[in-house]
This record gives structure tokens, sequence and C-alpha cells, in this order.
């Protein structure tokens, strides 16, 4: 009957594929509202494959090996300028610092807020302090890095030009900055975890003799494991790809340009550059005028991005897998 | 190893006594706190001289930014003839332009496309389309820059601009394709997966009851997620919108690539041509000019920008913050 009625008015459902039975007695509002999803919903899979598609094409017909593994050189000509060894390393580097900064405070902050917590007022402060944190533009936190950085106290920790003029910027300011990049994400993902352990695993420990202290380093922060790993993991994706910092914080060496005599702190102490200035500098917006180098590097970063994102699943896996044993 | 386990645990009781942990944890969180109110501090700090010698007026129309921005670089460099003129409305416009337009496109179809993926997909594209969302609220920023000043904006430069347009206004400002539209439409796509990533959950957390009990009742599929699950979802919304705000408000890079890098203020009365002219926001603003932070008077008024970026940012940051807590009562926490 109401079949008949809408061929009779020559009113056909307007969705892609009739979501149920009774589509055809739908007001007229309710089958736009379900197309305009339909709509949303393919135009969300038709720019996605777009995206996907052209940066694997893009990639795959301009990464080589060589680029992989030769330094850049600051040249003209694009069959000399190598390829982005020294970047790759320097988004390693960066985002190791990052995160190692950040994980242990990101941890304390959220043993702290979710185990203590008092006073209540402070508690809530630092919460909020840490959402102010996570809004806070990176652009923002890079100026304000290199403001802090350039103070005398912190030379230590950057190139000092003669007549103590602090650079403020190395691997270790940059790192510093980017953990606070990260420390949102590890502090959220680290308070989920240790609100879902239930609370009688706690009692029972106060119950065996054990102190608070010793409930949560025995305790809480193992099996808040997961949910920290999936905070660390996601941060490191956060801070590989950004690149407000590292244009401002990380200098604009093409190369790795170590300062001082120390081994390894030469290095961080010095400039350098990440996959993702790499690519801002050679696409026109930047100097090197060398799409296909940048093309290339960008797939780079979107495979170790993917392999991040493909990490938190994997942890995310293990831990539903643990729910249900339980 | 039984007795190593043990005393490795009286040791653990030893350094680490009750108090002691509460206040090194508590000192390290408030060591955060501290630094967050520097910051804030220290930038106003800095950025103090470029409001107060321009006043009001630094917010107002007036002049063009990039000859302002010149003429501070090259001032002087005895302190008392520094230069600070500054009307920086073409900036603060760019920016609430590009924000706003980004965020009311990116909302409704982040809606729509959450009630799509946790209602009416087939399962095949809901298992697809899950793991690609995350994925694309990850791809860095510098990339889908990439993607906009090697595609987008070759394509608007030589397929939707006429020489003719071109011409007609090659007086004031130059098209080559950077544009509004460009930075808007890849703005939008940057956005939209983390309002996506944040609905879906926020619908799915809506309790099974509610949309179950209006189904029984004869209410069709497409109401009950419009009428009941959406709304019930709201304060989702609005944390997603906040979130994407303060993403969109703070992008850098990818708008210094695509927008043209030219402080020019889009006019509406210009029809079309209005989406195909060039801007630049505040965060891009800062990007592009940071070789000049050596020049003192030069970085005060790059300072005053990050200012006025951190402060709507802390502001969008509070409300979301208030804004997510009713969510609470689902158990969902974001």
């Amino acid at each position: 009957m109401s079949a008949l009625r809408a061929g009779v008015r020559g009113r056909r459902p307007p969705v892609a594929g009739r979501p149920s039975q009774g589509a055809s007695s739908w007001s007229r509002t309710d089958r736009i509202g379900v197309a305009a999803c339909w709509a949303a919903g393919i135009l969300l899979c038709l720019i996605c494959a777009a995206i996907v598609i052209y940066m694997l094409f893009r990639g795959l017909q301009y990464l080589t090996p060589k680029l992989l593994f030769s330094h850049p050189e600051p040249n003209l000509d694009q069959s000399k300028s190598g390829g982005f060894l020294d970047p790759l390393i320097g988004t390693f580097l960066l985002t190791t610092i990052g995160i190692v900064i950040a994980l242990p405070i990101g941890v304390g902050i959220a043993v702290w807020i979710v185990e203590y917590g008092r006073p209540a007022w402070l508690a809530r402060a630092v919460e909020s302090g840490i959402e102010v944190v996570a809004g806070t533009p990176s652009i923002v936190l890079a100026i304000f890095g290199l403001l802090l950085f350039t103070q005398p106290v912190f030379g230590f920790l950057s190139f000092t030009a003669a007549g103590n003029a602090v650079f403020g910027r190395s691997f270790f300011t940059a790192g510093a900055m980017m953990s606070l990049i990260a420390l949102p994400l590890v502090v959220g993902a680290t308070r989920e975890a240790l609100l879902s352990i239930p609370s009688h695993l706690r009692e029972a420990s106060y119950a065996l003799g054990k102190t608070k202290a010793a409930t949560i380093r025995r305790v809480l922060v193992p099996g808040a494991r997961t949910g920290i790993a999936t905070g660390a993991t996601l941060g490191m994706g956060r801070i590989a790809g950004d690149t407000a910092i590292v244009t401002i914080l990380l200098g604009a060496s093409l190369q790795l340009s170590p300062t001082g005599g120390v081994p390894i702190l030469k290095t961080l102490r010095g400039t350098g550059s990440t996959l993702t200035s790499y690519v801002y500098n050679n696409s026109p917006a930047g100097e090197g005028q060398a799409p296909q180098k940048a093309y290339a590097a960008a797939f780079v970063l979107i495979v170790i991005v993917v392999i991040l994102n493909f990490a938190v699943d994997l942890i995310g896996g293990r831990r539903q897998k643990a729910g249900r044993a339980k | 190893m039984r007795s190593s386990r043990s005393r490795r645990l009286i040791s653990g009781f030893g350094t680490w006594s009750d108090q002691r942990a509460e206040r090194t944890l508590g000192a390290l969180a408030s060591t955060v706190l501290i630094l967050i109110l520097g910051m804030i501090v220290f930038v106003f700090a800095k950025a103090w001289p470029s409001f107060s010698h321009n006043g009001l007026a630094w917010f107002g129309p007036g002049g063009n930014v990039d000859v302002q921005l010149g003429q501070i670089f090259k001032s002087p460099s005895d302190s008392q003839h520094w230069v600070y003129t500054m009307h920086a409305w073409p900036l603060l416009y760019a920016t609430a332009l590009t924000t706003v337009a980004a965020v009311v496109l990116g909302v409704v179809f982040a809606v729509l496309a959450s009630i799509f993926i946790v209602e009416f997909a087939p399962p095949f594209m809901r298992t697809v389309l899950d793991p690609v969302v995350r994925l694309l609220a990850a791809v860095p920023s510098v990339v889908y820059g990439l993607i906009g000043i090697l595609v987008l904006v070759p394509f608007v430069g030589n397929h939707v601009i006429s020489p003719h347009e071109q011409s007609s206004v090659a007086y004031v400002v130059q098209l080559t394709g950077a544009s509004l539209i460009v930075a808007v439409v890849i703005l939008t796509v940057m956005i939209t997966p983390i309002m996506i990533a944040i609905i879906t959950d926020a619908l799915r957390a809506v309790p099974t009851g509610w949309s179950e009990g209006a189904l029984a009742l004869g209410v069709n599929r497409w109401r009950v997620m419009w009428t009941i699950v959406v709304r019930a979802a709201r304060p989702a919304i609005v944390a997603a919108i906040v979130l994407a705000t303060a993403r969109a408000l703070g992008e850098a890079i990818m708008l210094s690539m695509v927008s043209g890098s030219v402080a020019f203020a889009p006019n509406p009365l210009d029809g079309f041509l209005f989406f195909l002219e060039p801007l630049r926001p505040l965060a891009a603003t800062i990007v592009d000019n940071a070789e000049g932070l050596s020049v003192p008077p030069f970085a005060q008024t790059i300072y005053a920008f990050a200012a006025v970026l951190l402060v709507s940012s802390v502001a969008l940051s509070l409300g979301g913050w208030a804004a997510k807590r009713p969510m609470r009562r689902f158990g969902v926490r974001l």
C-alpha cells in the first residue's frame, strides 16, 4: 500500500541504499536526513581513498633506497642534493627525547591526580592546566620555547655565540617543547587506565599491608601499562608529525650540526631537521623546490604514523583480550 | 629469586615513603601548572610594548600589515625610535574566517558522517572507516599542506581563476590559486576526522536502552538517531567543536603553505572572487616571519600575535573542559 502510494506520487526514496524495509513510509525530511548521512559517509570514503591512494602512488613513484640512506646536501641541482637520512635520524631523535621527558612526568601527574588529588582545587587546576597545554597551538609553544631557552641559564642546552648570546635552538630545546605536546596524551591515557582499575585491587593491596606508594608502584602502574603505552605511542605520533616547533626551535640546518665535543651530547645540543621540516622546505613554500623529494619524505612520514597507529591498535587489542580473559 | 624480589620490595618501602611520594608527585604536577602560568606571563610581558604603543588600534584595520611589518623590521637600533605601528585586523579577520568556515563545514559533515558510521553504514564500510578516520586524524599537517600546495593550489590557479579575473584585480592583489577556498577545504579535511572520532565515541556511548525504547515505540531509525542519540551526545559535539576550533586556530604550517601568505583581507563584496583571494592567519604569520625574531621590536610584535592566539586557545580549552564534564554522566571520558 505504502509502496503503491509512493509510486503514484512518483516519489522514490532518495537514498543510495534503502536503510530498512519501512523507508518508503518515512516522511520526506527523514529521507533527506538519511540521504545526507549516506552522502557524507560516501564523501568521507572518497576523500580518504583519494588521499591514501594519491600519497601511496606519489610515494612509491619517488621513493628510492638512495634517498633514504644519503645525507642531504645544500645544492640547487636536484640530482646532487642528496636524500633525507639526516631528517630521518632527526625525527627519531626528537621523538625519543620528547617521549623520554613526557613519559615519567605524564605518568607522575596522572597518578597524582587519580590516587592523591589533594587538595581538590589543585587537582582540578592541574587537570585544566593539562587541557590548556593540549589546546595551545604548537607554534605558540615553539616561540615560548625560544623565549625560554635563549635565557642565559639554559645556555648549556644549545649553541652559545660570541658575546654570550644563547642560540636557543637544539634537539634538547625542541625535544623539551615537544614533550609538552605529548604530555596531555600520556596523562589522559594513563588517567583512564588508572580509573578503570577496579578499586578492590587497591583494597587487596592495602589489606596485605602495603603502603599507598608501594601499591602505586607494584599494582597500579603495572596494571595501567597498556594505557600508558597507548598514550606514549599517540604522543610519539604527534611529535613525529609536528612542524612548527621544528622549524623554529631546531634551527634550519639541513644536516645534523653538532655543537661542542662530547660525542652524543654534541648532536643533541646541535641543530638539525626532521622529516616534517624537510617536507616543508622542499615544497614550493620553502626554498628547496624539490616536490619529488617532498613527496617521498611525506610518504615515509605517513608510514611512520601508520606504524605508530598500528602499534596503538595492537596494544589496545591486547588489553581487550586480557579483559575478556578476566 | 624470591629473596631478591622481596628485597626490592623492602627497598621500595624505604625510598618511597607514602608522604614523600605524595609530595613529589604533587610538586611535579604543580611545576607543570607553574610552567603554563609562566608561559602566559612570559609571552604577555614580551608582547606588551606592541599592544601598549598601538592601544586598541592594534586590533583595528588600517594600512597594509606586510608594509607595517617591514617597517618594524627596519626600525633603527636605538630603542627610543623603534617602530611599533601595527593594525592587525586583516590577520585576525583571516584567522576568524578560516577557522569559522572550516569548523562550520566540518561539524555538519562530521555529525552526518558519524551517524552514518554508527547507524547506517554496512558492516564492511564500518570496519574500514574506523581505522581510516583515526589515520586521517593522525596525518601530519605538513602532508596536508603539501597536497594542498602541489595539487589544489595549481588546480585552482589554472582552471578556476580565469586570466580576466586575475587582471581585473591585479592592481590590488595577485590571484595565484593559493586562496581562502583552498585553505578552508584543507582545514576542513584536517579537522573533520578529529570531530568524527569524538562524536562516534559519544554516539556509541549513549545507552542502547534509550534508542531501543524509542524503536519499540515505532520511531524510525533516523528519528531515533536525530532526536535521541544525537541530542544525548550534544556535550560531545560541543567538545568536538571546541577541540577542532583550537586545532584550526593554531594551524600554522599548512595555512602558511596554501593560504597565499599575503596579509590581505578577502572582501565578501567581491562575489565569487572572495573565495579565490589570498589571506594569512595569525599562526601562519608567525611561521613566515620567524627569521625576524632577532630584531627586538619585530619579535615583540610577533609575540603579540602569539599572545592573541594563546588567549583564544586558553579560553577554548577551558570552555571545552567545562563542556566535556556532562559527558561523564554516561561514563564517557574524552
